[in-house]
């Protein structure tokens, strides 16, 4: 299936989810980018000098890693790893982002902006933008901003103004709200670098097509490594952009299945989490500029979300995940905050490797599900990004006394420093 | 009556009619209609109540907080309709829906449009929604004799506006700049330069809106729009000086 070959008259919808719901101001604005995007994909040398700019600067291919410790220790599945995190900047954020900076050269804008929930698309985004020389503005949640200080810092440092957002719920959603706000006054010379693939056409399908880069390597590694496709492929979503990314690389393989990895915060029937299309608490609506399933209560208002990875705890999802799992063409399951702290410290200690929160919640729906599955099965897990930037929480998250006692110990200097 | 011969019939007597704007439920649903009985008095024409929604992305500041915290005090749809058949009934001025599409599409938009119709109102306002994704909605509109209102703005392109003009019906809302609402524009030759734009593309009255704010803005307009549309300029003046203040405000303007 190619999810991409509209109907007519029904471009940027995946069954009815999707479309454009934008302010009239913006309908040039969208159009433009439309057509440079249609330019770009017709175009063989663009994704060339995509791939060629993710090699040099990013070091992708980024490989794919067996986990014969945690393999034996579940007993089960083979378990293999996508190594997104090996990414510069820490995650597969910057696939999109270059992706874009390039579209943005071709639009001749000079300046952008991004939303960012964990900061590790604005983390990306600036550091784009200090390579391609634009002018950056981050938009983030108060929220996240008290919560992810060192993606803050390195933004900043990197040359970006970022903005704590101090409307709504003060995270994501409420970004991209204010991007949108920005966008509409600025557009002329800004181009909105869009995180995840939501929002507005041609966003979703963009966004995916950069991500796209993670399944076509996969694949191919895989099969080299194995000899054979996996049986499972998780991946986390927040969005929906690093799981649609790997996806795509198997959408037509039938025995391949795709499990879809959202937050299940507090649990099913708490009201604190960001779970989609797991859990029944979602329903159809419009906002941020698409069709989807939304978090929202029965007046269309949208609801509190909550999760331990600040990069899915979101309201909404890709368009297309909401089309694909009404298809059955992905299953989609949810990992608690208290599931995945304990996954973590299982997965730092048997395979030495530190995946980021958001990250962490595939892992922990492959975890429960490798026993189960035959030893000559293989599953293969998207690590999307790296654990480092989440420092905080994860000391937080394992109590561990040692940090505690160091972060004091380091207020105490500053306190002296200043007086 | 259809929006659009209400407006031309009041035009007989006033140059240029004054639509005003009111965030349902903020402060309250008492000084919502304490607003509404000033701005009857001081004449005006038309008013869009807004029906408040959790991600106002088109708004500013102003009205994203009014709307925030008239959710916050839990303002309800129904409430809202309640809101709107009281003022439908107890006022001259026309009464127009202004919210954004998800307030819609969650209700269904067969029954939106019979509840609107049922309150009085006459015409809908719905920034997020573009014509391409509206056609059902307007061609149901229109069978009942309510009126779409559709936005033309300074980035429309004039093969765009010939969409936009052939989608009107009631009243265009002319944008006055770019950005959100909320903040002053120059209402100047630029402003009548658009509006003379659009008047090619369409038979229906102008309103125009985006940060008009006083009697010299309203100056500028007289002979090419129809409607001045005023919004945070009123809501700022009821935060900052109250009932007094917003009736000394709409009388500075005539
Ligand atoms: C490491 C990592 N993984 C996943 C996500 C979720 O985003 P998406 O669903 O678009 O991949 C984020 C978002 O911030 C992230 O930082």
């Amino acid at each position: 299936m190619d999810i991409f070959d509209f109907s007519s008259g029904r471009e940027g919808y995946y069954g009815q989810y999707g479309g454009v719901f934008l302010p009239e101001v913006l309908h040039n604005t969208i159009e433009e980018l439309l057509h440079c995007f249609r330019e770009c994909k017709e175009d063989p040398d663009f994704w060339r000098e995509y791939v060629r700019l993710l090699q040099n600067y990013s070091g992708r291919p980024t490989p794919v890693t067996h986990l014969p410790n945690l393999s034996s220790h579940l007993g089960g599945a083979q378990i293999y790893v996508k190594r997104d995190d090996l990414n510069h900047t820490g995650s597969h954020k910057i696939n999109n982002v270059m992706g874009q900076g390039l579209l943005c050269q071709r639009l001749g804008k000079k300046k952008v902006i991004a939303e960012t929930g964990a900061g590790q698309h604005g983390y990306a985004t600036a550091t784009m933008a200090a390579r391609f020389g634009f002018d950056c503005k981050i938009y983030m949640g108060a929220v996240d901003v008290a919560r992810q200080r060192p993606n803050v810092f390195w933004m900043e440092n990197l040359g970006a103004e970022v903005i704590a957002v101090q409307d709504g719920q003060k995270t994501l959603k409420d970004a991209i709200n204010e991007c949108m706000r920005d966008w509409v006054l600025n557009m002329t010379d800004t181009h909105y670098v869009l995180g995840t693939a939501c929002g507005p056409h041609p966003f979703p399908e963009m966004v995916s097509w950069f991500q796209s880069i993670i399944g076509i390597e996969a694949r191919e590694q895989i099969l080299a490594l194995v000899g054979k496709l996996p049986d499972r492929i998780y991946a986390c979503v927040g969005g929906g952009s690093n799981a649609i990314g790997i996806f795509q690389g198997f959408l037509n393989d039938e025995n391949v299945e795709l499990v879809g990895c959202e937050a299940g915060g507090l649990g099913v029937g708490s009201n604190m989490h960001a779970a989609r299309l797991a859990y029944n608490d979602a329903s159809v609506g419009v906002a941020q500029g698409y069709k989807t399933y939304f978090l929202q209560n029965q007046q269309g208002n949208m609801l509190e979300t909550h999760s331990i990875a600040a990069g899915l705890d979101y309201i909404g999802i890709n368009p297309i995940f909401s089309y694909l799992w009404e298809q059955d063409k992905v299953r989609f399951e949810a990992a608690t905050d208290l599931e995945v702290k304990e996954a973590l410290r299982l997965i730092m200690r048997m395979e030495g490797l530190i995946p980021a929160l958001e990250t962490t919640h595939a892992f922990a729906s492959a975890i429960k599900e490798a026993p189960t599955m035959a030893a000559d099965q293989i599953i293969l897990i998207n690590q999307s990004g790296r654990g480092d930037k989440d420092i905080f929480m994860i000391a937080d998250a394992l109590d561990d006394q040692q940090w505690k006692s160091f972060i004091k110990d380091k207020a105490t200097q500053y306190r002296l420093e200043e007086n | 009556m259809e929006l659009a011969t209400y407006i031309r019939e009041r035009r007989q007597e006033k140059e240029l009619l004054i639509m005003a704007h009111v965030v349902c439920g903020y402060p309250s649903f008492e000084e919502n209609m304490q607003a509404l009985e000033i701005m009857e008095q001081a004449g005006v024409d038309l008013v869009e109540l807004q029906f408040p929604f959790s991600e106002p992305s088109a708004d500013g500041p102003i009205f994203v907080r009014a709307n925030e915290e008239s959710l916050k005090s839990g303002t309800t749809i129904d409430q809202c309709f309640d809101f709107m058949r009281a003022v439908t009934s107890r006022f001259t001025f026309k009464v127009l829906m202004m919210g954004y599409y998800n307030t819609v599409f969650k209700m269904g938009e067969k029954d939106f449009l019979e509840r609107l119709s049922a309150a009085g109102g006459v015409a809908f306002i719905l920034p997020d929604l573009p014509i391409a994704e509206s056609v059902m909605l307007r061609k149901t509109a229109l069978s009942r004799g309510i009126d779409p209102i559709i936005f033309m703005t300074p980035t429309s392109s004039e093969k765009r506006l010939s969409e936009l003009g052939a989608a009107s019906s009631g009243m265009v809302y002319v944008v006055a700049r770019k950005g959100v609402t909320g903040t002053k524009s120059n209402i100047d030759a630029e402003v009548v330069a658009l509006l003379q734009r659009c008047r090619m593309h369409t038979d229906v009255p102008l309103g125009l809106g985006f940060g008009i704010s006083n009697r010299d803005d309203l100056q500028v307009l007289r002979g090419t729009a129809d409607v001045a549309i005023i919004g945070t300029a009123a809501l700022k003046t009821w935060q900052n000086a109250g009932p007094f203040g917003l009736r000394d405000f709409f009388h500075a303007l005539s």
